[in-house]
């Protein structure tokens, strides 16, 4: 046992958190039952048992002709499978450049993609919008796409590069002697043996991807084009004085996010704390 | 082994004679992206900020600094500022010792550790405006917590507008940041407290130290620089809060929730003054990085 340390704060502790942790969970739990409940029921009785239980709320949100959960869905998802993909292939390219291969202006073209790291997409967002819609890329997916790949990419290279530095020169030499070409090292050697990097580059842009709002609002003007997040507002503005329908949306958006939580949770804390605390 | 070989690298000097060709083809399409979505933008929003200008037609109303000087001037600029800055204070002296308390409670000889860890955290992967909205819902009068709780538990909070009220609503919104960021931080000083040595804490046991000693004495200096990257976090992030405030209200009810981005975003997409907009942007990241580059300068100074 614990030297120094009795059971009465040792059970203390446990109560403390404990609460903590129902705090935490509350308004959660509160919103997902609170969809089965019909709304004279949510008004009187917010802790209770629903009665009766409104599946309907649920089936309304899930049927095409009442809500556009499914398009918002199927949007959220196709933004985080193309923005995914191509943080990973161009990290991925510029981190193995500016990690392997010697060049002139090596150090300078780093600083210029570090400098990236001070830039909010914020402070860009008035003259990228002007440039999206010269672009003709507005209520388009690459219109969100692209600048989203683009902000993380300092970022993303700056943990390629650190791990590509420290694939041994060895396989590199013999991956020459086999007439290997750079890109073939790359993607052949170089790339699997670095799926933790990856794994952190992928988890952390489908986070960001899954969560925008900011961006997506000014790209699509388009209901059929809207995200999740977006998906959410619009739903909420529709049915203002239904909120228990709401409530039925919510939490059904929250549920991807909170699988995807369950599986890779050890992924995406050690991804975001990894790069972070240990040096 | 292969004379050809140079040991810094197979594609450096020597080997490749078209190094330069082949890092300009890895490199192209990265560059060109950065350059296209991030930089070229950024530099432009300096040049927008010194004109007038609703983003129709050319611009040609050259203004140079009056668009700054007149977001000073502005009355709700001030209030949107001084938000930013009570969330970066807020966040400093009620949320991180929050997260760091429960940290050091749960990071060791804890069992169930983990749950408790995953539950803390799960907050934040929801969105912000799930988030907002979600409590949006909490703070309802009709249909939150005021009908069930409030009014029968706690009668003299029986009232309390929540999102309702200028006076209320930005800590009502700042709650929410709480409950949605807390267990980043949390989870920041786990991971940085198993990095410090069990025997450090064993040997302090040893010598009867109790458990604020420990915390106050041994283990926070230790945790330091976790600390301040945490810090640095937030206050980065305290700037550039849009989402949760756009979910709860806009900013409103008069202006009393505003921070400097849903400021801008009011100014360059609801009002089309988009030299004005860019040069509220402008600021943002120049006080971003000025109290950034102070913070470093002040922890770096203390050892990290």
């Amino acid at each position: 046992m614990i030297i120094g340390e009795n059971r009465a704060v040792v059970s203390f502790k446990y109560l403390l958190m404990t609460v903590f942790a129902i705090l935490t969970l509350l308004p959660i739990i509160l919103v997902v039952v609170g969809g089965f409940k019909t709304l004279a029921q949510l008004r009187l009785d917010l802790f209770g048992i629903p009665d009766p239980v409104m599946w309907s709320n649920y089936l309304d949100v899930v049927n095409p002709e009442r809500s556009m959960f499914f398009v918002n869905l199927l949007n959220s998802c196709i933004v985080m499978f193309i923005t995914v993909a191509l943080g990973l292939i161009l990290s991925s390219l510029a981190g193995f450049a500016l990690s392997r291969i010697k060049f002139k202006g090596k150090e300078i073209v780093f600083t210029f993609f570090l400098l990236g790291l001070l830039f909010p997409p914020a402070v860009a967002i008035l003259p990228l919008y002007i440039e999206l819609k010269t672009l003709s890329l507005l209520n388009n997916y690459m219109g969100v796409v692209l600048p989203q790949v683009a902000f993380a990419l300092p970022f993303q290279i700056m943990l390629t590069r650190s791990f590509f530095n420290q694939i041994p020169i060895e396989l590199e030499e013999s991956a020459y002697l086999d007439n290997c070409t750079p890109l073939g090292f790359l993607i052949h050697i170089v790339m699997p043996l670095s799926k933790p990097i990856l794994t952190t580059v992928a988890l952390l842009a489908m986070v960001t991807s899954w969560n925008n709002y900011f961006l997506p609002l000014l790209v699509f003007n388009d209901e059929k084009l809207f995200t999740l997040p977006m998906g959410v507002m619009s739903f909420q503005g529709q049915y203002i004085n239904d909120w228990s329908l709401v409530l039925a949306f919510i939490s059904l958006a929250m549920i991807p996010a909170i699988i995807f939580y369950l599986i890779a949770q050890k992924y995406i804390i050690d991804g975001l704390t990894g790069g972070a605390v240990k040096q | 082994m292969n004379n050809k070989i140079n040991r810094s690298g197979y594609f450096s000097k020597g080997l490749f004679s078209r190094n330069s060709l082949t890092a300009f083809a890895f490199l192209a399409i990265p560059l060109a992206v950065y350059t296209i979505f991030v930089i070229y933008p950024v530099l432009q929003a300096i040049w927008f900020s010194m004109f007038k200008w609703d983003g129709l037609g050319p611009m040609t109303d050259f203004v140079g600094a009056k668009n700054f000087l007149k977001i000073f001037a502005d009355p709700v600029f001030r209030i949107a500022i001084g938000n930013n800055f009570k969330i970066v204070f807020l966040s400093l002296f009620i949320q991180l010792p929050l997260a760091l308390f429960i940290a050091l409670i749960i990071a060791r000889k804890f069992k169930g550790a983990v749950v408790y860890r995953a539950i803390f955290f799960l907050p934040y992967i929801l969105s912000e405006v799930i988030a907002g909205v979600l409590w949006s819902f909490i703070y309802n009068p009709q249909f939150g917590i005021q009908n069930t709780i409030l009014v029968k538990w706690i009668p003299f909070l029986a009232d309390f507008p929540f999102l309702g009220s200028p006076t209320t609503v930005f800590y009502s919104i700042f709650f929410v940041m709480i409950w949605k960021y807390f267990g980043l931080h949390m989870v920041l000083y786990i991971a940085g407290l198993q990095n410090i040595p069990q025997e450090i804490e064993e040997a302090a046991r040893l010598d009867g130290v109790n458990w604020w000693q420990m915390n106050l004495h041994i283990i926070l200096p230790l945790l330091k620089p976790t600390i301040f990257l945490s810090i640095f976090f937030s206050i980065v992030g305290s700037f550039q809060t849009f989402d949760i405030v756009w979910a709860m209200g806009k900013g409103e009810p008069v202006n009393a929730a505003e921070t400097m981005v849903t400021y801008m975003y009011k100014f360059g997409f609801q009002r089309f003054q988009l030299g004005y907009g860019s040069a509220v942007a402008i600021v943002i990241f120049l006080i971003t990085l000025i109290v950034g580059l102070v913070y470093q300068k002040l922890t770096a100074s203390k050892d990290i």
